[in-house]
């Protein structure tokens, strides 16, 4: 038995400060949603469905939308770039290491407001040349989710030894494109879900920048709309926190399936 | 230089043109004068070796002594800074590693996780354009010719490390490759595997006739399966022989005291022979004169009823057909024996021993 670890009694009264810290908000939340003068009823969350609200919450569909698009583009570059680089900088520059993943890790400690300052000649640039549209902002947010992607790769990476995966590869006739679709890629798939997920976490519940460039996402959606229909804010709050850990869940699930089959 | 893809060589195969019918089809391996850094320090100093088709040769050397690098530079994972690689007589030095046709075995496990053992084996036959039902025979085939084809449909992490080493050797034969190259192969399996997996490479090596490059630090590995071994020492090869030439007429005292068990003893050299307890013996090698330090092979020391020098029984192994005994000589050098297991001897026993007058390696004593 382990002497330093807590008592049972002390471990619940932990689970049960740390869980009401977060469930007290969302039950809050919850229970607004409900209210209807002074009883409760579903009519917040019927005016979804409402053709005569329509209107009223065009810009949280229109915004949800610009969300789901920047969300793809940033995994793309996820995928894209961050990992082959990351494998990159594994196999042929591993003195690299270290510097890269400072580098990488930074935006995690520079506050939004303060790279949106930075940021806003850039897209003065990235407007002239590609358009103002709101899926530009996913080079912004390609900053933003590296840290929390090249974290989930990294482990992947860290677990499998894909430089004598890549060298018996290499032996046995593969160029290097094989290499990474076919050897390295398959074998860091938790890894990469992972980073995917997150970073569409990330991207669905992304403000500052947004709202200081302008454009219109998700989240700014839901400021415009609460400043008319307060309850219908939360009700898309409580859906997008929903769609959030679904998302946790499901990356949860893919760790779990890797190690339950290497046990097996 | 020509860069065509690879072809799988191979003719269109029938019950008797299959992997486990044809022998001989080995290729000509040169390594001419490659030298390799490492940042400031020099691994391989200026290789030359000459590999014929069909033959099995080793590079045995302690670690960090470049025999991993060397076949490192014939694979291509690592680029020499100078000098040339030849396959069959062409310098594929600038050819890359997918397209120099060779097979590889690694020492830590190279089985592709993700992939069934069938897919892992047919991997370099896809690479090869060959047809997927085509791949997938040839795949069994492969592994049927290391015993393994009944665990097909297996993934890797299901497999005992000798089976993955197995799977990893099918892998790398499937295509046919122009030469084997085996990276310390078995320096992760358990001892008794080792040995049959061992001998079942050689087995293997000899029906299919290919060229093969063995990187071990274990001499008694080099011995056994061998047609050369080429000991390397400091990026440089000391000696290359037959194991029973490097066993017999070591070339240098460091071939001596790597190939082999032996005994070091004080002796007194005189240009070709070598006195050692007032006993004369032959020195194979270069002429020494003075003080010096002898390797005696414990097969070539015998106990003795008359005769012979004095010695006290430190330890003594039974070790099936023989036992090898331990002694210290009345001047402190310590002498292991080879001798019949019948002969019983027993600690702190006195007993005499002798050398047989075979030549023996010297080395100038310290």
């Amino acid at each position: 038995m382990n002497r330093l670890a807590p008592s049972r009694a002390v471990r619940w009264i932990i689970a049960i400060v740390v869980g009401a810290f977060f469930a007290i908000p969302m039950l809050s939340t919850l229970l607004y949603t409900f209210r209807d003068g002074d009883g409760f009823s579903l009519v917040h969350w019927a005016a979804l469905l409402d053709p005569a609200k329509t209107a009223a919450y065009a810009p949280i569909w229109a915004g949800l939308g610009n969300s789901l698009v920047l969300a793809a583009v940033t995994v793309v570059l996820v995928l894209v770039l961050l990992a082959p680089t990351m494998i990159l900088v594994h196999l042929r520059f591993p003195r690299m290491r270290s510097a890269f993943e400072s580098l990488v890790l930074l935006p995690i400690s520079i506050p939004a407001i303060v790279l949106v300052v930075g940021l806003a000649p850039i897209y003065q640039q990235i407007g002239r040349a590609l358009g103002t549209g709101a899926w530009t902002l996913a080079f912004a947010y390609g900053i933003t989710v590296l840290p929390f992607a090249y974290r989930a790769i990294q482990a992947s990476i860290d677990a499998v030894d894909i430089r004598t995966l890549s060298e018996a590869a290499r032996s046995l006739g593969a160029g290097w494109g094989t290499v990474v679709l076919r050897v390295i890629a398959p074998n860091l798939r938790s890894g990469l879900l992972a980073a995917s997920l997150i970073s569409v976490a990330v991207v669905l519940g992304e403000f500052t920048i947004a709202s200081l460039l302008n454009r219109q996402v998700f989240q700014t959606a839901l400021v415009v709309v609460k400043n008319s229909d307060a309850y219908a804010a939360s009700v898309f709050t409580l859906l997008a926190l929903a769609f959030a850990f679904a998302l946790l869940i499901v990356i949860g699930l893919a760790g779990r399936a890797r190690t339950g089959k290497d046990r097996s | 230089m020509t860069t065509a893809p690879l072809t799988a060589r191979a003719l269109p195969r029938t019950a008797e043109n299959s992997l486990l019918a044809d022998a001989g089809t080995g290729t000509r391996v040169e390594f001419r004068g490659i030298v390799k850094d490492y940042g400031a320090t020099r691994v391989l100093h200026g290789l030359d070796l000459d590999i014929a088709p069909g033959e099995f040769v080793s590079l045995l050397g302690p670690s960090g002594c470049g025999k991993t690098t060397a076949l490192r530079v014939l694979a291509g994972l690592e680029h020499a800074h100078a000098g040339a690689v030849l396959l069959g007589g062409t310098d594929v030095s600038a050819v890359p590693t997918n397209r120099r046709d060779i097979g590889m075995v690694f020492q830590s496990y190279s089985l592709f996780p993700h992939l069934r053992v069938v897919d892992n084996t047919a991997f370099g036959l896809l690479r090869r354009k060959v047809a997927r039902a085509e791949a997938r025979r040839r795949a069994l085939d492969a592994l049927a010719l290391v015993g393994l084809d009944h665990l097909a449909d297996r993934f890797p992490h299901q497999l005992s490390g000798g089976q993955q080493q197995r799977v990893a050797l099918a892998r790398a034969l499937v295509t046919e490759p122009r030469v084997l190259l085996l990276d310390e192969p078995l320096s992760a399996l358990d001892a008794k595997v080792r040995v049959q997996l061992r001998d079942e490479i050689r087995r293997i090596q000899l029906r299919l006739g290919i060229t093969t490059v063995f990187v071990t630090h274990d001499q008694e590995e080099a011995l056994a399966v061998s047609d050369r071994i080429a000991v390397m020492q400091a990026g440089r090869i000391e000696q290359i022989g037959t194991p029973e030439e490097l066993y017999r007429s070591p070339a240098t005292p460091g071939v001596a005291a790597f190939v082999g068990l032996s005994s070091l003893v004080p002796g007194v050299a005189d240009g070709a022979t070598v006195t050692v307890w007032g006993q004369s013996l032959p020195i194979g090698g270069d002429a020494v004169t003075g003080d010096v330090e002898v390797f005696i092979r414990p097969e070539n020391v015998r106990l003795v009823s008359a005769g012979g020098v004095e010695a006290i029984v430190q330890e003594s192994t039974f070790l099936g057909s023989f036992r090898r005994t331990l002694v210290r000589t009345l001047d402190g050098a310590m002498v292991r024996v080879q001798h019949a297991a019948s002969e019983r001897v027993e600690y702190d026993d006195r007993v005499r021993i002798a050398i047989d007058p075979v030549p023996v390696s010297v080395r100038p004593r310290a």
